[in-house]
């Protein structure tokens, strides 16, 4: 596989509870190494495409190819294990310390995670080796985010999937998490499909941008191209918001400047 | 009441058996709720009927759920062979496990659905299998809750344990019902403080487990488990020990007169050096079947109750016929040696109080047709489903304006305070005399005479050491000596004697 094959395929997929379709019907194909932002308002239907990748939601229609692989035909638990899996609920488990949730993944397949392993995890997300031993409800949100992006991390994945990763986080922790992940992703030569509602976000750590908006795929564009005006009505209208704002501080600053 | 203190060290072994019995049922118990609970959490359908149906055994009264344990094994010998054992442990086991199960699946089933559906997805999401995401996570985050539901459990079980007593299980049920019948209160305060100390001890052990599960403190949940292990082990050690040789066991029906002639065959059985075992308290049905499958070895039953209850008669051929049919239908039928009559006997007889009956002109059943419809007639619970009663009432054609249940002890306390005007008083009770009762007469002969029979099971039907020490008994028994020690037993002043003591005294005056 050269780096430019798709490592992760959606062809027509859907996916309706009852009458309601959540995803109408996405096709688009992204490439092993792209940092890509699923964007869109809630219920747009972008939490839901990605769950349909490590199979949390099963498709009802189309298929989703992992490696050119229907992942409906790969065993759930053994799928999960190549896809690293971070969220907004964060998930650690609550009986468990931060080693023993970063160690769970290869634990489940009778592999045990050696210290300096874990050391080198906490480390890699600028967490202390001493947090270790502690338990996630000591943490504070940001630490425990970064606990689960070492968790994702630790089984060495293929693709690391991200569903709102910061949106429970203040904008500062947001920031400096959100910068750390675009510089693992580099780093560790991942392949990552991130879900947010903040395009700004998107813009700024994501390769490729699609938007979603009512189960269907509006726009698939480079942030330079999004910012150049491309992408339809309803990607412009998620990017007014933060062009907006970058506006109204640029002219409070050189307000700010002339009475000098 | 200083007494409690002198009883309660003597209870070792009935403890030892109530710590078996509460902890086999709750161990049974979390074995069928814990994998049901699983099983409900993944099918809202399980769910409902599973907790349906405990919910319902609830709702029964554990003492008519411990009795109907009985003629289901009963009628389960069809299947399993006449091995199987209707009485005690077994049938104990089976109604307190279905007891214990509601508050362990309830709080099961509970705490999975409000297990936080985000670590569940975590659980997917990392790779979990269906039985990882139970052994790893769902099962450690439910502990707490379950453990709860396993404690309240244990304090119901405890409880209700010593109802066991009444289908021939040793409990710490059997000082209350020996107490609650002879009216030694030192004796039920003794069981009931056992039981309770008992209950609230798994109850504080039980709840540092929980603790120790919802800190995640090692040092507390295996502490916790080590004590309760070692508590239900010593109980487990401690009834092993004395029962390497079988016993010759003797039953007693739920009043004095049993009591004190379990304890005179007793005492004589030990005299020609047989170790021999009480089961006291046991519910009249009961006592002739365990007996028939020697369950139970020697019991005092008398000829009415066989005849009617048994040989399904309503017919009265006269007494001695009575004998000798009940004699020979026992051999025949279920190999029960009836070695012979007592001399007195315990029959059903109308009683009342003489200033009552002389106001009303009552002498006998026939006068007591006619004022009956202004009358409340008290009887112990079975009587009015008896046939007995139904073969009086027809007879005579009673009708009562009221008919009242009452334990038989407190059946003459009703006729001195006036809460019953007629009681279905026993003709070898003490208190006839002693409180100066009228017993009508019976003209028509509608009731069958009650003699009092020694029965030996099949086991010991032809061991000739027992029968030799037991022969003596046979027409030895005079109705006055009889009411005599009834009295001793149930009368509440200064000479009220224990059961064991009256029967000695019996002993004496009938010359043995």
């Amino acid at each position: 596989m050269t780096a430019t094959d798709p490592l992760l395929v959606f062809d027509a997929v859907t996916r309706a509870y009852g009458e309601v379709l959540a995803v109408a019907g996405v096709s688009c194909a992204i490439e092993s190494g792209s940092l890509v932002a699923l964007v869109g308002a809630s219920g747009s239907g972008k939490s839901t495409l990605l769950k349909m990748v490590n199979t949390l939601v099963e498709p009802t229609g189309g298929v989703v190819l992992f490696g050119g692989e229907d992942v409906t035909t790969l065993p759930p638990a053994r799928l999960r294990r190549r896809v690293g899996y971070v969220f907004q609920g964060i998930g650690l488990f609550p009986h468990m310390s931060v080693a023993e949730n970063i160690a769970i993944g290869p634990r489940l397949t009778g592999e045990k995670l050696a210290g300096e392993r874990i050391n080198a995890l906490l480390e890699l997300v600028e967490l202390e080796p001493a947090m270790a031993t502690r338990m996630p409800d000591e943490l504070s949100g940001g630490q425990r985010q970064r606990v689960g992006v070492a968790r994702a991390l630790a089984g060495g994945p293929e693709l690391l999937l991200m569903d709102e990763p910061f949106g429970a986080l203040d904008p500062l922790t947001r920031d400096a998490l959100g910068t750390k992940v675009r510089e693992l992703h580099e780093r560790l030569g991942l392949t990552t499909v991130m879900v947010t509602h903040d395009m700004a976000e998107a813009l700024l750590l994501a390769d490729r941008v699609l938007v979603m908006d009512g189960g269907h795929l509006v726009a698939d564009e480079t942030p330079r191209a999004l910012l150049a005006g491309a992408g339809g009505d309803i990607a412009q209208g998620l990017f007014a918001v933060p062009r907006q704002q970058a506006e109204r501080l640029a002219a409070l600053e050189s307000l700010g400047e002339t009475p000098h | 009441m200083g007494d409690i203190w002198e009883i309660l060290p003597g209870l070792g072994d009935k403890l030892a058996a109530h710590v078996v019995l509460s902890a086999s049922a709750i161990g049974l118990a979390m074995l069928i709720a814990l994998p049901m609970a699983v099983w409900a959490s993944r099918s809202p359908t399980v769910s409902r009927i599973a907790l349906g149906l405990a919910s319902l055994v609830q709702t029964i009264p554990a003492l008519a759920l411990l009795a109907l344990f009985f003629p289901l094994l009963l009628s389960l010998r069809s299947v399993f062979g006449e091995g199987l054992p209707t009485l005690g442990f077994l049938p104990a086991l089976m109604a307190l496990t279905l007891y214990a199960l509601l508050p362990i699946l309830r709080n099961a089933v509970t705490a999975q659905a409000n297990l936080d559906p985000e670590i569940l997805e975590a659980a997917d999401g990392v790779g979990m299998t269906k039985w990882q995401k139970l052994t790893l996570v769902e099962a450690p985050l439910s502990a707490p809750f379950i453990m709860a539901g396993i404690r309240t459990a244990s304090v119901w079980t405890i409880g209700a344990a010593t109802l066991a007593t009444t289908i021939g299980q040793p409990s710490l049920g059997d000082p209350i019902f020996a107490g609650l019948q002879t009216q030694n209160w030192a004796l039920v305060l003794a069981g009931c403080l056992a039981s309770a100390g008992l209950a609230l001890a798994a109850d504080n052990l039980l709840w540092v487990i929980e603790v120790g599960l919802a800190k995640r403190s090692r040092w507390m949940t295996f502490g916790g488990i080590a004590v309760v292990l070692a508590g239900i082990f010593a109980a487990l050690w401690a009834q092993g020990a004395g029962s390497d040789e079988r016993r010759i066991v003797i039953a007693s029906k739920q009043f004095s007169e049993q009591y004190i002639l379990a304890k005179l065959i007793g005492s004589r059985l030990e005299a020609a050096g047989y170790v021999v075992e009480y089961r006291d308290g046991l519910g009249s049905a009961v006592v002739h079947s365990a007996v028939a499958s020697s369950s139970i070895d020697i019991s005092v039953d008398y000829t009415g109750t066989i005849w009617t209850n048994y040989l399904n008669r309503d017919d009265n051929p006269g007494r001695e016929a009575m004998y000798e049919t009940i004699r020979d239908w026992e051999w025949r039928e279920n190999g029960v040696r009836v070695l012979g009559r007592l001399g007195f006997e315990n029959a059903y007889a109308f009683a009342m109080r003489q200033d009552r009956a002389a106001e009303l002109g009552v002498t006998s059943l026939d006068d007591l047709a006619v004022v009956a419809p202004q009358l409340t007639v008290g009887g112990d619970p079975e009587f009015f489903e008896r046939p007995e009663w139904v073969a009086v009432r027809d007879a005579y054609g009673l009708r009562f304006a009221d008919n009242r249940n009452f334990a038989p002890t407190f059946m003459y306390n009703a006729l001195q305070s006036g809460e019953a005007d007629v009681i279905s008083a026993y003709t070898s009770d003490g208190r006839i005399a002693a409180d100066k009762l009228v017993v009508l007469d019976d003209p028509e002969g509608a009731l069958p005479s009650y003699d009092a029979m020694l029965m030996l099971s099949p086991r010991i039907a032809d061991d000739a050491g027992v029968i030799a020490a037991l022969q003596p008994l046979i027409g030895a028994i005079s109705v006055e000596a009889m009411r005599e020690a009834n009295l001793a037993v149930d009368r509440e002043d200064e000479a009220k004697l224990t059961p064991r003591a009256a029967a000695a005294e019996l002993a004496e005056k009938v010359g043995l």
